[in-house]
């Protein structure tokens, strides 16, 4: 039966993940900053056939913590067979232009958090010498684009952390798997106008993300069509691709 | 964000946009959100609802497909507790390895447990078990003023009695305790007889209905004269031994929405002759999956597109027990008549268990069941014609089928519905109800 950490279990992309694990009987260690989601979370994880699952609440800012609530999931459970980071926040990327204070909480949600928690733990999996890590990071991270080039600068900086971290941890048999969705119908997108043919629901992505974690992918779009989007995106020349409106 | 949204029907043509709650804790915020934006809304479950009735007046829907989180299950009572927008087929696949089954299940797994309570479904044991409002233990709803209230048959039960088959207007379910039956098996002995006319299809009824859970009738309403009424009548139970198993089919489906309708009056008394001539006329036994038996029309993703852009409408009306028989001969004679009508016409006798809810559409009688391709002829005379009908024998339409009855016809059918309205949360509305009240 797998051990499986979540940071940022109420995610949906996150539970849509869980709950795949939890009907293959697995237990939980789930971090979070709402207790209440965190306990809704776990109620379901647990009727659907989970074996256990703890709850930790943290808000992933807090950094002084991480150390912390990690040692609290290692002595819970003695291997972690997978660790998911799911949490994330899309900023205003209006607010971030003009407040810089703003900016910078959003890159430590979106960024910092997963370097500060990537690094203690790397340090544990290594020393198990086993398991998966998955962490999602978002197309948004390929090309910065005016819209959203906060968010992107740190899903940038996650993949390419995530990106050197599979090579180091390679030697030693963990895998590290990067996770880059589309557009999800998820509260992060609540209310937000996109191309509905391109919206995909948060199961799908989990679908995705166990069959990239089974098949020890290094890199996976989801769904896979954003592969061709994106290389295409990324093909444009800078000149004409500032001056288009995305 | 998502495409917007049309009822099983798809007709009336009325594009809803979806509103997505995710959590309970937020389904206040987006109940008054909405309310504040555009007037009103209107819960959506699974859209599987073919008239107007999961319309929002304002069409602005709250949708409820996120909220689908179990809360509880305890394996030995058969006890859930579930967000509303968990579907029957989530439930299932839940309870059936663990020795469990719905109580009450309509045609479809793919209906929410909010919308099961809100048109307060009714399945093939309604003979036996009744309707599914009489198993819901409590339930726990959100209501515009920000009030979060717990019904039960003891706590606040006039409310719970407006809401159970209530059409969404008393306030967005929450949450939902469930009582489940016992089963050994996930199989279900079935057992299927021709019959030749409507009498025999009644001493068939009369004879074994109360010795089997689920029971129910196919007619062909394509045949005239004596034969008026023929059909295949079908009992089932649940298997006393082997395994309990969640079937997994890999699903068909309908691309895209055909550009006329594939039903129409060229393929259908093929079809319908082909069905009966398929049963045998001795009584057939067989051990089958609970899906086949439960869900054939399951299998086949998005099968209503196969009615074309226009949609189709389903008229489904029961008949008190006294004058069902001759009504039913009436109508199977006037559908028979204008050569339209339906594949898989379906017949069920309901019977007397009382549910509590105060404008559930079965009474013990029978109930009958048609789908028609959309024309406008259906609703300036075909429609009219069995209305009178069903009208002066007494019985009445079911809402949750409904994109025409008048609103003469439903206060009549439906002398409660003032009870309701008294009831209704002044930020829910539906088109359903604004055609029909006013
Ligand atoms: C193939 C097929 C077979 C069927 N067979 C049967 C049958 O045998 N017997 C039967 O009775 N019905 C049958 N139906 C009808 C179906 O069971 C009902 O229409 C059911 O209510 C649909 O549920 P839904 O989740 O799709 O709800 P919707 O159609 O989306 O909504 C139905 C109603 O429920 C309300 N509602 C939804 N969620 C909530 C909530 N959380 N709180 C409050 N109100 C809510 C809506 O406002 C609306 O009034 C069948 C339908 C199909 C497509
Ligand atoms: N949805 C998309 O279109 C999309 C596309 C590409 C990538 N992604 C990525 O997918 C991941 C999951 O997002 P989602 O779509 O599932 O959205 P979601 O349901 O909104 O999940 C985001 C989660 O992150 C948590 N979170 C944010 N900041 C936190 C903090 N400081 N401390 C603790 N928890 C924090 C949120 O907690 P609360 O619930 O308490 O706020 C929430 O549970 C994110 O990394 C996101 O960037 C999403």
């Amino acid at each position: 039966m797998k051990n499986v950490l979540i940071v940022g279990a109420t995610s949906a992309i996150a539970i849509s993940c869980a709950r795949i694990w939890a009907s293959e009987k697995a237990s939980f260690f789930l971090i979070g900053r709402d207790p209440s989601k965190l306990q809704q979370t776990a109620d379901d994880l647990k009727v659907l056939g989970a074996t256990a699952v703890h709850t930790c609440i943290l808000d992933l800012n807090d950094f002084n913590q991480h150390e912390e609530a990690l040692d609290e999931c290692f002595s819970l459970m003695d291997t972690v067979d997978i660790t998911l980071i799911a949490h994330g926040t899309l900023p205003d990327q209006s607010e971030c232009e003009r407040d810089v204070a703003v900016a910078l909480h959003e890159f430590s949600s979106n960024g910092l958090s997963v370097i500060s928690l990537l690094t203690l733990l790397a340090n544990r999996m290594v020393m198990q010498a086993s398991g998966t890590i998955a962490v999602i990071s978002s197309v948004a991270g390929d090309r910065g684009r005016p819209s959203n080039y906060l968010y992107g600068t740190a899903k940038a900086a996650v993949s390419v952390f995530c990106e050197g971290l599979r090579a180091r941890l390679f030697k030693s048999g963990v895998h590290v798997l990067t996770i880059k969705p589309g557009f999800v119908d998820t509260p992060m997108t609540k209310g937000l106008s996109l191309p509905g043919l391109l919206v995909v629901s948060p199961e799908k992505i989990a679908q995705c993300i166990n069959k990239g974690i089974t098949k020890k992918s290094n890199t996976i779009y989801a769904p896979g069509f954003w592969f061709f989007i994106m290389m295409i995106i990324k093909t444009i020349p800078e000149f004409i691709f500032k001056k288009m409106n995305l | 964000m998502v495409d917007t949204l049309s009822s099983w029907g798809r007709y009336p043509a009325f594009p809803q946009t979806p509103h997505f709650t995710h959590w309970r804790g937020d389904l206040s915020d987006d109940l008054s959100d909405l309310a504040s934006s555009y007037g009103s809304t209107l819960p959506y479950g699974q859209g599987r609802s073919y008239g107007d009735s999961c319309f929002a007046k304002t069409d602005h829907v709250l949708q409820t497909a996120y909220l689908n989180r179990f809360i509880s299950f305890n394996r030995e009572t058969g006890v859930i507790v579930a967000e509303s927008g968990v579907t029957l087929e989530q439930v299932l696949s839940l309870v059936i390895p663990c020795g469990w089954f719905l109580p009450v299940t309509p045609g479809t797994k793919f209906v929410s447990l909010g919308g099961a309570i809100a048109n307060d479904v009714h399945g093939k044991n309604h003979h036996v078990r009744g309707t599914f409002g009489r198993h819901v233990l409590s339930f726990n709803i959100v209501r515009s003023d920000g009030q979060k209230i717990t019904c039960s048959l003891q706590e606040n039960s006039e409310l719970f009695s407006a809401t159970i088959g209530g059409l969404g207007l008393t306030g967005v379910i929450e949450s939902v305790e469930l009582q489940l039956i016992p089963i050994s098996s996930s199989k279900i002995d079935s057992s299927t007889i021709r019959f030749g006319s409507l009498n025999e299809f009644f001493s068939l009824s009369d004879e074994f209905d109360s010795k089997n859970e689920y029971s129910v009738a196919w007619v062909d309403c394509h045949v005239k004269g004596s034969s008026t009424g023929r059909g295949v009548y079908m009992t089932g139970n649940h298997s006393d031994s082997g395994d309990l198993t969640v079937n997994v089919k890999r699903k068909m489906s309908v691309p895209f929405t055909f550009p006329f309708s594939a039903i129409n009056k060229m393929s259908l008394p093929l079809l319908n002759s082909g069905y009966y001539h398929l049963h045998k006329a001795k009584p057939q036994q067989a051990v089958i999956n609970y899906e086949p038996f439960f869900y054939p029309l399951d299998r086949i993703e998005h099968w209503n597109r196969a009615y074309g852009r226009a949609g189709f409408q389903q008229y489904q009306c029961v008949i008190p027990e006294n004058n069902a028989e001759s009504a039913m001969h009436e109508l199977l004679a006037a559908i028979a008549s204008t050569g339209s009508g339906s594949f898989l016409a379906v017949m069920k006798r309901c019977g007397d268990i009382v549910s509590p809810g105060m404008i559930s559409f079965p009474m013990p009688g029978l109930s009958l069941a048609l789908d028609f391709p959309q024309s406008s002829s259906l609703n300036s005379t075909l429609f009219p014609r069995f209305d009178t009908i069903v009208r002066e024998a007494g019985g009445r339409l079911y809402p949750a089928k409904d994109a025409h009855m008048s609103g003469e016809d439903f206060r009549t059918f439906y002398p409660d519905w003032k009870k309701v309205e008294k009831l209704r949360d002044p930020a829910l509305c539906s088109r359903f109800w604004q055609r029909v009240i006013s």
